[in-house]
């Protein structure tokens, strides 16, 4: 992608040094407009994200308000020991990361699936229509997605114990139960996002080329085969990439849902690192205690980011860098 | 004979998967299906399960109802106009800064293009964010809901690849050579050029400040500057927890029936715009995905 400036270089030194100099000097006048381009974003980036990653000390200090946060004090690793030995500690971290664990088994292979079928569909607009169709809740806001699930799901009236009680069983309080919270939180998130990430395995199916196909054919391998003999292998570096992701958001979850999902009856299986930082952080206002919990999450997604990428590197995979 | 053990194989895969796919067709449309005759059909024939297939003792009352609730149309129209303001501030940022770092002869690009990737992997998180809003004084205000979410750095990389890759270092150079400066080449020349991934960012950011509620949960308190999502939250989920916590008062009053249906008829009414724009913008959402996902 260099080539050209590398050529223009070139040009330049054939020319000499003082033309160099001053064609380099034009060069950066000519570029000043560029550089405007980027100053407010560059200047959103070192004010909305850097700026906290220097109050992020207000994790290992008591925030008093006044004082500001380079004026408050030090308290040191307080706040984590807190949070270690609460009693909310371990269920927060086993509800994380079961949440996470069941999103990478269930969630991650259904669009993977979904892609590798979609490809051997022979009709055009019937491909479509699934496409078309399984892309549209994607859109829809999770708001709204969880609004549909208490309607369809209420003990009384929702559809889904109707279908229940006509099939002869007892009604259950999906929305309301412990046991039951994972499940509909892993299910109603595969509804709204797998079709919409089959996109980007499409995409690399697209790539395959048509004559490992064609050879297979001739070699009498049908479309089983052909998908596990030629497809997966095919896309398996961009499963790879996007597995690095999601690993390196393995302590994140779909926190913008849980909360919407969340409620007193449920909370034992629905309370979540970033839950718990909202609530005692902003609803309680314990700044740096909850402010140490979301540091805390956040360098274990960090590690975790690399070491996966180190793993897939190692083993020849494909890695983010 | 292998070919015809083949075809075989390859006819019962066909049925497979036209089985499999009809199904994932019908789960995934039947709930929104059953919405929307929900919105039209007898509240007490929906709650006690005999809107199945088609609407049921028809009824316009939910809408009247909506229609006339003015909490709504004060969320719908804030949540146009932080729609509005949001989209422009974003893509604007995104494609002047997107188009700055595609350029190779822009000195210190890999530096600014670090600083903006780390931020994808680490943050300051919740609160320090919160912390930093407040003390600008955005708190209550529509900035807080469009600034610290200004751009993304996801967006970035997606419009530098695209210009990377679309816009020929030729036409650069002949327009320089010409003494076009960088501004009006971007204007004239770039832009131009970009329909489609501008198309894509418009799209993405209009959806996200859509359906945003997160942002506001936080930072808005006056309820006249609600968007339509927390209006949504209050209507759909926190009534709704509160009525399933009276689960066992069967008593259901008027209003109770009232709000039941009213709560279809609201999920169609923020979703329209979606709703009519969605048939029509399918293909610039995909390319949008599809140019994300060459490495930058």
């Amino acid at each position: 992608m260099d080539s050209n400036s590398g050529a223009a270089m070139n040009a330049n030194t054939l020319t000499g040094t003082s033309v160099h100099k001053k064609k380099k000097l034009n060069r950066w006048l000519r570029n000043y407009e560029l550089y405007l381009f980027l100053l407010p974003t560059l200047a959103y980036f070192v004010i909305f994200h850097y700026v906290p990653m220097y109050g992020l000390q207000i994790a290992f200090k008591n925030f008093i308000a006044v004082k500001g946060i380079t004026g408050s004090p030090w308290v040191g690793l307080e706040h984590f020991e807190r949070f270690f030995n609460s009693a909310q500690f371990g269920i927060i971290i086993k509800n994380t990361l079961l949440i996470s664990l069941y999103e990478l088994l269930f969630a991650f292979p259904v669009p993977i699936v979904l892609a590798l079928l979609l490809n051997q569909v022979t009709s055009s607009k019937f491909k479509r229509v699934v496409q078309t169709v399984t892309y549209a809740p994607h859109f829809i806001s999770v708001t709204i997605v969880v609004g549909m699930l208490y309607l369809f799901l209420s003990p009384h009236n929702g559809l889904v114990n109707h279908l229940l009680q006509a099939l002869g069983m007892e009604p259950v309080f999906f929305l309301g139960s412990e046991s039951w919270f994972k499940t509909v939180f892993i299910t109603s998130g595969i509804w709204q996002n797998a079709g919409w990430s089959t996109i980007i395995y499409l995409a690399a199916l697209t790539s395959v080329n048509p004559d490992l196909h064609e050879a297979a054919i001739m070699d009498g391998a049908n479309k089983w085969q052909r998908i596990f003999h030629i497809d997966i292998p095919s896309i398996m570096p961009t499963i790879m990439i996007l597995l690095i992701l999601s690993v390196g958001n393995f302590m994140t979850v779909g926190f913008e849902k849980i909360y919407l999902m969340q409620n007193s009856l449920n909370a034992g299986s629905s309370e979540v690192i970033q839950t718990y930082v909202y609530k005692t952080g902003l609803l309680g206002a314990q700044y740096s205690y909850s402010t140490a919990i979301g540091l805390f999450n956040s360098v274990i997604n960090f590690i975790l980011l690399l070491a996966i990428n180190t793993v897939a590197k190692k083993a020849n995979q494909a890695s983010l860098w | 004979m292998a070919a015809t053990h083949r075809t075989r194989m390859d006819r019962a895969f066909d049925i497979f998967n036209y089985t499999v796919l009809t199904f994932v067709l019908i789960v995934v449309l039947y709930p929104l299906y059953t919405v929307v005759i929900s919105s039209i059909s007898d509240p007490d024939l929906v709650n006690s399960g005999k809107v199945w297939l088609f609407p049921r003792g028809i009824t316009f009352e939910g809408y009247e109802r909506i229609f006339s609730d003015s909490s709504i149309w004060l969320g719908y129209r804030n949540s146009l106009l932080y729609m509005t303001v949001g989209t422009v501030v974003n893509v604007s940022l995104t494609l002047t800064s997107g188009y700055a770092l595609s350029r190779a002869d822009l000195a210190g690009r890999n530096f600014f293009m670090l600083l903006i990737t780390f931020t994808m992997f680490f943050g300051g998180g919740l609160i320090p964010t919160y912390l930093l809003v407040k003390q600008l004084g955005m708190v209550n205000t529509m900035w807080a809901l469009i600034v610290p979410g200004a751009v993304g750095a996801y967006n970035i990389i997606i419009a530098r690849t695209f210009f990377q890759s679309s816009i020929p270092n030729e036409i650069l150079e002949a327009a320089q050579m010409d003494g076009c400066s960088n501004t009006r080449f971007f204007l004239r020349i770039v832009l131009p050029l970009s329909v489609p991934i501008v198309a894509v960012m418009v799209l993405f950011s209009a959806v996200g400040h859509w359906n945003a509620y997160f942002q506001a949960l936080i930072y808005i308190r006056n309820e006249n500057l609600y968007p339509l999502q927390l209006i949504l939250r209050k209507i759909l989920i926190v009534n709704e927890s509160q009525d399933q916590m009276l689960a066992n008062l069967t008593d259901m009053t008027e209003q109770q029936r009232i709000a039941d249906l009213m709560k279809y008829g609201v999920i169609m009414v923020a979703s329209l715009p979606m709703l009519v724009l969605y048939p029509f913008l399918q293909k610039y959402f995909v390319k949008g995905v599809m140019i994300g996902s060459i490495k930058g």
